[in-house]
């Protein structure tokens, strides 16, 4: 039987972005973390660190999310972890968020003049104070717009994970979908809600930045 | 007790050997001139002064703290060693303000009325008082470099270190920078600069240093250094420099 597209399904596919907001979130705040341990371990002055780190980015933006998802849910299921598919799908977007976000923070930390590095060294700071009070402040000027870039884009790539059998906005989208065929109503409604969560995204960025320049000169 | 004294330093940069076995010693109150062509290795001298280069071999010793070929020790002796580039270096995110309070805060751990009082002092000493809230950017490229200056100095230095500070700047700035130099020379700075301004280095040191081919070529009181160069390289250099 084909159910008409009106409004609970409606509600049903918009609700399901909560999975996807929590994805996002729980996938930024570890992924975050750690890629910023990743940063800095990319541009310590001990060569294992960095070797280690460049190990890990080269690595995991080797594999596609896809292997990741697989592997965390799978594989770790047969090794008798067992996790629930939220969590899986946390753990492999956070991973791979770590990655890229190690790589945009390392590329924004090396783009501080290293005149910076000497100044704050001949004044007899140590590395942590250098990072903490000169490097960084400069580091996240430049580390915010690809930074947002990259939120924008793990808010849609958070759809793979419909295939583990999480329901967030892809897949319930799919399911509405087959229940209903009308794809351009539920899939309208779909992009139109990662429409409605990547763009404040995007704005708050561009208001966030334009702050942060205007401070600098003001 | 020398503020500075250089003992037997050699510096190479992979095969090139651009510092050769220096001696230097700066007494208390000092103003010392170094002079050279370029790759002579006078920056690099300077910067091996508060161990911003390493070296092979030698040592360094200032204000007690001594420096060796190991590096240890080398924060320590940097809160007595104030260096001034040429490319001021301010710390852009910073106000004036905060710039100067930045390190007396941070690493000696001053608390932030005294901060405050010291960086008030070493801007008044730079004649930049009225700019404490001035965003770096905001300033030309002398006042940048006296704040760079008075962000050293709020460390208290022994010795300061200037590193071709007017290079950057053009005739009219590079006079209010020289000035402020020479007013820290007259209030008793122990200075160690290494300067193309000739002219300054006559009047101002004490004693200049001519460095040539990674060795003190010649060294003596500035005016006769200035006035009856010994050596026909010092003769050449200063014949083609001051023309």
């Amino acid at each position: 039987m084909i159910r008409t597209f009106s409004e609970s399904e409606f509600l049903f596919i918009v609700a399901s972005a909560r999975w996807t907001l929590l994805l996002t979130l729980l996938s930024l705040l570890l992924g975050g973390l750690l890629g910023f341990i990743v940063a800095l371990a990319r541009t310590s002055q001990l060569a294992p660190l960095r070797m280690l780190a460049a190990g890990w980015i080269g690595m995991i933006q080797g594999i596609p999310v896809l292997m990741l998802l697989f592997l965390s849910y799978y594989g770790l299921s047969m090794g008798g972890v067992d996790m629930p598919p939220i969590v899986a799908a946390s753990v492999s977007m956070a991973i791979y968020a770590s990655a890229y976000l190690g790589e945009i923070w390392r590329g924004s930390i090396q783009s501080v003049a290293w005149q910076q590095w000497e100044a704050s060294a001949a004044l007899a700071m140590s590395r942590a104070q250098q990072y903490r009070y000169v490097i960084l402040p400069q580091a996240v000027r430049i580390a915010v717009a690809p930074t947002v870039g990259f939120i924008v884009q793990l808010v849609k790539n958070t759809s793979i994970v419909s295939i583990i059998g999480v329901v967030e906005l892809a897949r319930a989208g799919n399911l509405v979908n087959n229940a209903t065929f009308a794809p351009f109503k539920v899939f309208g409604t779909v992009a139109a809600t990662y429409f409605i969560i990547c763009w404040p995204i995007s704005l708050l960025a561009r208001r966030l930045e334009g702050r942060l320049n205007a401070r600098r000169s003001g | 007790m020398p503020v500075v004294q250089v003992e037997g330093v050699r510096k190479s940069f992979g095969a090139v050997e651009v510092l050769k076995g220096i001696d230097l010693t700066v007494e208390r109150g000092e103003v010392i001139a170094i002079i050279g062509r370029s790759g002579s290795g006078k920056s690099t001298l300077l910067r091996c002064i508060n161990g911003l280069e390493g070296i092979q071999a030698g040592s360094i010793e200032v204000s007690g703290h001594k420096l060796d070929a190991s590096g240890r020790g080398l924060r320590e002796l940097r809160k007595d060693v104030g260096i001034v580039f040429q490319s001021y270096n301010l710390f852009p995110h910073l106000r004036v303000g905060e710039n100067i309070m930045l390190a007396p805060r941070v690493v000696l751990g001053v608390g932030k009325a005294e901060a405050r009082q010291r960086a008030e002092e070493a801007l008044a000493e730079v004649g930049l008082a009225e700019r404490f809230e001035a965003w770096p950017d905001n300033l030309s490229g002398g006042q940048q470099q006296r704040v760079a200056i008075a962000r050293s100095l709020a460390m208290k230095p022994k010795v300061m270190l200037f590193d071709e500070v007017t290079s950057a700047l053009d005739p009219e700035l590079t006079g209010e920078v020289l000035a402020t130099m020479e007013r820290l020379a007259e209030h008793g700075m122990t200075m160690l600069l290494v300067t193309h301004e000739m002219a300054f280095a006559r009047r101002v040191a004490t004693q200049t240093i001519f460095m040539h081919q990674g060795k003190v070529w010649e060294v003596g009181p500035s005016e006769r250094l200035f006035g009856a160069p010994q050596t026909p390289e010092l003769r050449q250099f200063l014949g083609t420099g001051l023309k």
